[in-house]
C-alpha cells in the first residue's frame, strides 16, 4: 500500500518562499491563495532570539476532520493518502475551512481549494513508470522548486523510500498531533539520538 | 511550549451563518415546547417553523454555489450538516401537519429536537475552532436553543407552565454555560457569557416572578432569554471562533551535532 507523504527539514528551510511561488505557478491560484505557505516564526528577545521557517499546507491526514463535515462528498481521500476536493460537486460551505485545524482551504470562485500534493503530476507519472519523490515530473512542484533541499515527497510505507529514510535518521514530529488528525506532512528537527 | 503565530479569527462563517444557529436554535425551541405545553393555539408552530425556514435561508446566502444547494444531501454518513438537512426536511412537513392537526406536533418536536442537536453537532465537527470542538459546547448548544423556545413560548403563553419551563431552561442554560467556560477559555465570550448569566438568567427569574404581579414582565423575560442566547451564538461564531494557528513542538537544530 502506498501512503504519499511529504516532509520539510526545517534545519535548512530558509524561508525564501520558491515553493510557494511555485506552486502558484504550478496550480494558477489566484492572488492571495497559497496552498503553500511557509510561516516565519520568531523566539525570544534580543539577542537571544532564534527563527525557524515552516512550510505549512494541507496535511493530507490519515484522518481528515475536512472528509468528515463535508455535505457534499466534494472533498474525499484516495488509497494513497491524497485527500483531494471535486470542484463539481462543492457548494462553496466552507465548513472544510472550519474544520481544518491547518488553515489549509482557500475558497476560490465560491468552492473550497487546497493543496492536492499536485495529484496529476503524480498520477501521470506513475502512469508513465516514474517515481515520485524521486523523478522531478512525478514530484509535487514545491518539493521540485525547494533551493535548499528542505522539502521532501515519497511513500513513507516503503521503507527503502527517501522518505523513510529521512524518518528513521531524523528526529521528526506532525503538527497538531495531538488532535489526532494523522498529517501526512513531517517536519525534522533534530538528527536521531 | 510552542511555538508558532497566534490563533486569529476564522473568516469562513459570518452572521449569516450565526443566523441560522440563532433563528434555527430559537425555532425548534419553540417547537419542542409547543408540544411539551400543548399549544392553544397553531400560530406559534408556523412562527417556529419561519424561523427555522430564515435561518436555513440565511446560511443558503453564505454558500458559494447557491444553485448547489441540494448536494447537501450527499453526506448522511459523517457529516451533520448534511443530517441537519435531512432533518429539516421533515420538520418542515411535519410542523405544517401540526399546524393542521395537532396529532403531528409531538412528532415534529422529536424532530426539532433533532434538528438542534444536529446544528449542535455542526459546531462540534468543527474540528478548526477550539471554542467549537469543545465537547461542552453541544448540550450547551442545545439548551440555548431550548431557553430561547421558551423564551418565545412565553411570548405567545405566559401560562404558569411555560413561565416553569423558561425558568428551568435558562437555569440549566447557565449552568451549561459554567461547565463550557471551565473547559474553553475565550476572552470573546466573556461579555456574552456575563449576559447570559445576569440577563438571560437572574434577570429573566426576576422577570418570571414578576409577572405574577405585572403580567408584562412576562414578555420581558422572554426577551431577555432569547436576545441573551442570540448574542451567545453570535459572538461564538464571529468573534471567539479562533483557529487553531500553527504550534511547533520544537524548534529546529541547526548547524552540526
Amino acid at each position: 500500500m502506498t501512503r504519499w507523504a511529504m516532509i520539510a527539514d526545517l534545519r535548512r528551510c530558509v524561508g525564501c518562499q520558491t515553493c510557494t511561488a511555485a506552486c502558484k505557478q504550478a496550480n494558477g491560484t489566484p492572488p492571495g491563495v497559497q496552498w503553500r505557505r511557509v510561516l516565519d516564526v520568531e523566539v525570544g528577545e534580543y539577542p537571544a532570539v532564534r527563527r525557524a521557517f515552516v512550510p505549512v499546507g494541507c496535511q493530507h491526514c490519515d484522518d481528515p476532520p475536512c472528509l468528515h463535515v463535508c455535505p457534499s462528498t466534494a472533498t474525499r481521500k484516495r488509497a494513497d493518502g491524497i485527500v483531494t476536493v471535486d470542484p463539481d460537486l462543492c457548494i462553496g460551505c466552507a465548513y472544510c475551512a472550519v474544520a481544518c485545524p491547518y488553515q489549509a482551504r482557500y475558497k476560490v470562485d465560491g468552492i473550497a481549494t487546497k493543496c492536492t500534493f499536485c495529484v496529476e503530476r503524480i498520477d501521470a507519472g506513475l502512469a508513465a513508470g516514474l517515481k515520485p519523490g524521486v523523478d522531478p515530473e512525478a514530484t509535487p512542484a514545491c518539493v521540485n522548486s525547494c533551493i535548499a533541499g528542505a522539502l521532501h515527497f515519497g511513500d513513507i510505507e516503503d521503507p527503502a523510500s527517501n522518505v523513510s529514510a529521512l524518518l528513521a535518521e531524523n528526529q521528526h514530529f506532525r503538527m497538531h498531533e495531538e488532535l489526532g488528525t494523522g498529517p501526512g506532512f513531517y517536519y525534522l528537527w533534530d538528527k536521531a539520538p | 511550549m510552542t511555538y508558532g503565530p497566534r490563533p486569529w479569527l476564522q473568516q469562513h462563517w459570518d452572521v449569516r451563518a450565526a443566523l441560522n444557529f440563532m433563528l434555527g436554535g430559537t425555532g425548534s425551541g419553540l417547537m419542542v415546547f409547543l408540544a411539551i405545553t400543548r399549544a392553544e393555539s397553531a400560530w406559534p408552530i408556523l412562527v417556529s417553523l419561519l424561523l427555522v425556514a430564515a435561518g436555513l435561508g440565511a446560511v443558503w446566502l453564505e454558500i458559494g454555489r447557491k444553485l448547489r444547494a441540494l448536494h447537501v444531501f450527499f453526506n448522511p454518513f459523517t457529516s451533520w450538516m448534511t443530517r441537519e438537512s435531512f432533518v429539516a426536511l421533515l420538520l418542515f412537513p411535519l410542523g405544517l401537519g401540526a399546524f393542521l392537526t395537532s396529532k403531528f406536533l409531538p412528532v415534529a418536536a422529536l424532530a426539532a429536537l433533532a434538528f438542534l442537536y444536529c446544528q449542535a453537532r455542526i459546531l462540534h465537527g468543527a474540528k478548526g475552532i477550539p471554542a467549537w470542538r469543545a465537547p461542552q459546547l453541544v448540550p450547551l448548544m442545545v439548551l440555548t436553543g431550548l431557553a430561547e423556545g421558551a423564551g418565545a413560548l412565553v411570548l405567545f403563553s405566559s401560562r404558569p407552565l411555560a413561565l416553569a419551563l423558561l425558568a428551568a431552561a435558562v437555569i440549566a442554560r447557565a449552568a451549561f454555560w459554567m461547565r463550557y467556560r471551565q473547559a474553553v477559555s475565550n476572552d470573546a465570550l466573556e461579555s456574552a457569557g456575563k449576559a447570559l448569566v445576569h440577563i438571560g438568567t437572574s434577570a429573566v427569574l426576576v422577570l418570571a416572578a414578576a409577572s405574577f404581579y405585572v403580567a408584562e414582565a412576562a414578555y420581558l423575560a422572554g426577551l431577555a432569554a432569547i436576545a441573551t442566547g442570540w448574542h451567545f451564538k453570535l459572538a461564538l461564531v464571529t468573534r471567539a471562533a479562533l483557529n487553531q494557528g500553527f504550534a511547533l513542538p520544537r524548534l529546529p537544530v541547526r548547524g552540526t551535532r
